[in-house]
């Protein structure tokens, strides 16, 4: 008798660490520049007030991996997540890049040297990911290598994708032109900065997640 | 056989390299990134016949950021896989189909890498493909 209810307090303790561990890993990967830090802060301030690490417009400004754990509530319902901030992916990185905006020499070699580290980072922590939302900038041909590699490997490993075809806001952008480059993928075009057409965005992630 | 030296100096020219999949097909990820690699660093642009697997390609980012900072003058590369023509007959695909299977690349497609010191952008459309060199 008193074995029985010991097992169902267990049982009841095991199931809440059980849910308690249902976070979503949900990634955000893709190019340098793209806008991934930038959303990742808007929807971190909506839930939690607090943001997830620093936006720039010179490229490589995150070169750490970056965590925050948030609630998301969306129509009634609530999931837990694990946001994932990334350094953008590239195959090439040249300091006298940085120059151009202003740094100084110094800082523009050790900016591109954590850049190349923070690279590898990013495809280290890709296994990890159990959605992943690629990040790209609607205003630039994304029949880039580097985009097509991050698919492919999502693909390959059967990770859900969500591409966001991000900076609606400008004039130059072209979603139509990404949508033929990723015809099997659902494209939600948003606007980071201003915070256009977040809606779809959560509506997608939360579909997504059913898939997991 | 004098070796190289490794790093990359002055640009003088470049020569363009052109693997078949056969020289390729027998060797491990390691041994293949190692080999592109190689002709890369040693100023060419390579042109081979079929492509990476995923999984290779992102070995190919990783090695080459470790080699950032460590090989002088080198910056990193532009690579770009071409895809097969989409028209196909049924017969076709089923072959390729096979071959792909064994092979696990994509023998229909072409994929360049270049250093981006020569290398400026390659620039793929859909339709074409153009190979912009630094001055
Ligand atoms: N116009 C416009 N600019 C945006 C938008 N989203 C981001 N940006 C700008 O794009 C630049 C890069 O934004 P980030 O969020 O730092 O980009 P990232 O993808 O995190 O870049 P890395 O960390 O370097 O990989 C910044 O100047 C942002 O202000 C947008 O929706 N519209
Ligand atoms: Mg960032």
């Amino acid at each position: 008798m008193v074995i029985k209810i010991f097992k169902g307090f267990i049982g009841r303790v095991i199931s809440n660490i059980f849910k308690n561990k249902k976070k979503i890993k949900l990634g955000f990967y893709g190019p340098p520049n793209a806008g991934k830090t930038s959303l990742a802060n808007r929807i971190c301030k909506d839930f939690t007030g607090e943001e997830i690490g620093s936006v720039s417009k010179v490229p490589h400004e995150t070169r750490n991996v970056q965590f925050k754990e948030i609630e998301i509530s969306y129509k009634g319902k609530t999931m837990i997540f694990k946001m994932v901030d990334t350094p953008g992916i590239a195959t090439k990185i040249d300091y006298e890049e940085f120059l151009k905006y202003k740094l100084k020499k110094k800082d523009a070699k050790k900016r591109a040297k954590e850049a190349t580290q923070g690279v590898i980072e990013s495809i280290k922590w890709l296994d990890d990911m159990d959605i992943v939302v690629v990040v790209l900038d609607s205003t630039e041909n994304p029949y880039n290598q580097v985009n097509i590699t991050i698919i492919g490997n999502l693909v390959a490993r059967k990770i859900p994708v969500l591409i966001v075809a991000n900076k609606i806001d400008l004039k130059k952008a072209d979603i139509k032109k990404i949508e033929a480059a990723f015809p099997e993928y659902d494209v939600v075009g948003i606007s980071a900065r201003y915070g256009h057409n977040l809606e779809e965005f959560y509506e997608s992630i939360f579909k997504l997640s059913k898939k997991i | 056989m004098a070796r190289k030296k490794r790093g990359i100096g002055k640009i003088e020219g470049f020569s363009i390299h052109f693997l078949s999949y056969s020289d390729i097909k027998n060797l491990g990820t390691t041994e293949r990134i190692k080999k592109i690699l190689n002709i890369v660093l040693g100023n060419n642009i390579l042109i081979f016949q079929g492509r990476l697997r995923p999984d290779e390609e992102t070995r190919l980012i990783e090695d080459t950021m470790a080699m950032i900072g460590h090989v002088s003058n080198f910056k990193g590369i532009e690579l770009a896989v071409v895809p097969r023509n989409n028209e196909k007959s049924i017969f076709g695909k089923a072959r390729e189909k096979i071959a792909n299977a064994i092979s696990g690349g994509d023998l229909g497609a072409i994929t360049i890498i270049g250093p981006a010191t020569i290398v400026k952008e390659i620039k793929k459309d859909p339709k074409k493909i153009e190979l912009l060199l630094n001055k």
